[in-house]
């Protein structure tokens, strides 16, 4: 047992960046990350943390100091949200495809326009693809405990690959709870000191990194990536269940509640996971069959295990916290290829388009979920189209 | 030969490169002990395709706006790594420097890095055919300006004296031997440093490959390039003669200028006139 402090996302993913031994920091400032580099540079100034800050003057430069110092062979760390997220859109994909294990905290902001500085997933989806894992916390603890885990998968030789640590924006980054955060020999028992396991720029031993690449070989390099990538989602089980035999606290990539005799699931990420299991509850209460599965590791998408998750279950409602415009919910259309790997039986798949721009998904927005399956059911009607489930009725 | 050539022969740069001659004299003076990045670039040729590569030192291929950063983590995990013999060199064209990479390169700087940030200024976007930056100087033609450049090129050398460089310095591939004095006193110094390298560009400029040095020569003789340094909160101007009429023979040389008017070379050596004036002054001061 560490001490128990009281604190919020944003510090929890401080304490948790000085607890893995980070060596190296470069961020920017923006709302609602900027007291995660206050609280880094606090700890720095008062000589709780050793760690070296660059003050770097732009996110773009941020990733990019950071791919810099990760190739020399530190642990490195940096935060960002939104826009800034937006503007280091190049440099992660270099992070990614030179397999440096970085670690980033995204706390969830809408991307523009209009401008919002409010909580959706649209920042964090817009790098689903550029081969960093991802993975989701839903409150203070987990967001210190995520941030040690990813660590220890970025830097494991079977994965090399960056993590992005996703905490919402205000729901989480300013939720205020008691975090136990370990001691320095506790962490010690579940991360070490930084290994050097890929290639660096050593003088004695020189190689050129991220040179230009022939269509000889990069589709290769892609598929050594994907292999990284794959291989974290038993890592990630594998370290997971490590810090459960440490600290007591069990994570896992999907948390399932309720789904044994479940009719109706809501599948969806991060901290209105939290509403949605509190709605079932109530509704279970009434001998509603609702359940809930949370996905927790977006990237790797672990589609087996989400496959089983979901095997009996005969409606799915998906919550995409993303707009989503012109297709649909980029976790729906997971979920759905998920299900292409379970059992033949049909399912009623549902896409919904909730809680964008800091829009609260509160109790009436999952009951509202809940009573458009029902509906649905009843109409037999057929989805082709996300559902609005938030939206003004005027 | 008892050491290792650390850039190797036969790049595939143009022929009558300048920027292949810079680097590899950058490299005879900095040594093994240097970790190099280019950008997306002509130099990035040195850096090399697939499994092969021209540098003999550790390389590090950035993107193109944000080389400065990346050295500035290379530079401070250096540090917490206890290493403090090892050059980190930033080799970068003019759009990597002027252009898309100045707000990255302001930043390193300000923060007083250890590196060494080379120029080289071929005075336009050469790696991508030849379109025009913001270092292209007036009349010019490029592809982006094909009647000529309508404005001046941005002094980027005033404005970098306005910031906290350990040594700066203007050099030429026309004149090689200052050009790796200046390195030594760049790898010494503990601080950011910036040495920008003016470099004709036979295949943009338009004018025979063995040329080169030739026209880089006619520039410092001109006055159209002028070498100076600072250090010290000094500058020095390293080559105080020149021949502003030579800017006609300079110009004449160079398939950019084939069709430029009497009234813009005249502009020109009214340029190159207030541009010492004003160094002249500046070299007056100790304070710099």
């Amino acid at each position: 047992m560490g001490d128990i402090l009281t604190l919020d996302g944003n510090a929890a993913i401080a304490y948790g960046v000085m607890k893995s031994k980070v060596e190296l920091i470069a961020a920017y400032p923006i709302t609602p990350q900027t007291p995660i580099v206050e609280n880094l540079s606090s700890l720095i100034d008062k000589g709780k943390f050793s760690a070296r800050y660059i003050n770097v003057e732009s996110e773009h430069s941020a990733l990019s100091a950071l791919i810099g110092a990760s190739a020399t062979g530190v642990r490195t760390f940096t935060a960002s949200a939104s826009h800034g997220l937006a503007l280091m859109h190049e440099v992660t994909g270099v992070a990614s495809g030179t397999r440096l294990p970085i670690v980033m905290c995204v706390v969830s902001r809408a991307l523009p326009s209009p401008c919002s500085l409010w909580c959706d997933h649209s920042d964090i989806m817009s790098q689903k693809d550029q081969g960093w894992i991802q993975i989701f916390a839903k409150n203070p603890q987990e967001a210190l405990d995520f941030i040690m885990i990813a660590y220890t998968v970025s830097e494991d030789k079977r994965v090399l690959t960056p993590t992005m640590v996703d905490i919402d924006g205000f729901y989480v980054s300013h939720l205020t709870e008691p975090v136990d955060v370990p001691t320095d020999e506790e962490a010690g028992k579940f991360i070490g000191k930084f290994e050097i396991n890929n290639l660096i720029l050593d003088v004695d031993n020189p190689y050129a990194i991220n040179n230009l690449s022939s269509p000889e070989i990069f589709t290769e390099y892609k598929y050594s990536q994907k292999q990284g990538m794959d291989a974290a989602v038993e890592v990630l089980e594998e370290k997971f269940n490590e810090f459960n035999k440490i600290f007591g606290r069990k994570y896992s990539l999907i948390e399932s509640y309720f789904t044994e005799d479940a009719e109706t699931v809501i599948v969806c990420l991060g901290s209105m996971s939290g509403t949605v299991l509190h709605t079932v509850r109530e509704l279970r209460k009434q001998n509603k069959k609702v359940g809930l599965v949370r996905v927790v590791s977006f990237r790797p998408f672990p589609m087996k295990i989400l496959s089983e998750a979901l095997k009996n279950i005969k409606n799915v409602a998906v919550i995409d916290r993303v707009s989503a415009i012109g297709s649909m919910g980029p976790l729906y259309e997971e979920v759905l290829s998920s299900i292409q790997l379970s059992d033949s039986d049909k399912k009623n798949v549902f896409s919904f388009v909730a809680g964008l721009g800091g829009r609260d998904i509160n109790e009436k927005t999952v009951k509202a979920v809940f009573d458009y399956v029902d509906h649905a059911n009843k109409t037999e009607e057929k989805q082709i189209d996300t559902i609005w489930i938030d939206l003004k009725k005027e | 030969m008892s050491e290792m050539n650390l850039v190797s022969k036969g790049m595939t740069t143009c022929a009558g490169c300048p920027m292949e001659l810079i680097g590899r004299s950058a490299i005879e003076v900095l040594g093994k002990k240097t970790i190099t990045m280019t950008p997306p670039s002509c130099s990035a040729i040195l850096t090399g395709s697939g499994d092969e590569t021209g540098w003999g030192i550790p390389s590090l291929q950035t993107v193109l706006m944000s080389l400065p950063a990346f050295a500035s983590g290379v530079s401070e995990a250096l540090k917490i790594r206890g290493i403090d013999d090892v050059t980190v060199l930033g080799f970068a064209g003019d759009g990597g420097t002027f252009d898309i990479g100045l707000q990255s390169l302001s930043g390193a700087i300000e923060r007083g890095h250890k590196a060494i940030f080379i120029c080289y200024n071929n005075e336009a976007y050469m790696n991508t055919g030849n379109q025009r930056s913001s270092a292209t100087s007036l009349g010019a033609f490029t592809k982006t300006t094909p009647t000529g450049k309508k404005e001046s090129s941005k002094n980027i050398d005033f404005m970098l004296l306005h910031q906290n460089l350990a040594y700066q310095a203007t050099a030429s591939v026309g004149d090689i031997p200052d050009f790796k004095r200046k390195l030594k006193k760049a790898k010494e110094v503990d601080g950011p440093s910036f040495i920008h390298v003016h470099a004709p560009c036979a295949s943009g400029w338009h004018f025979p490959p063995n040329q080169t040095i030739k026209i880089a020569k006619l520039a410092i003789e001109s006055g159209t390039w002028l070498l100076w340094e600072k250090e010290n909160g000094k500058i020095k101007i390293n080559r105080e003669k020149f021949d502003v009429e030579k800017v006609t023979e300079y110009l004449s040389l160079q398939g950019r200028y084939s069709k430029v008017s009497e009234e813009i070379i005249e502009e020109i050596k009214k340029e190159v006139n207030r541009k010492y004036q004003i160094l002249k002054k500046l070299e007056e001061l100790d304070c710099l």
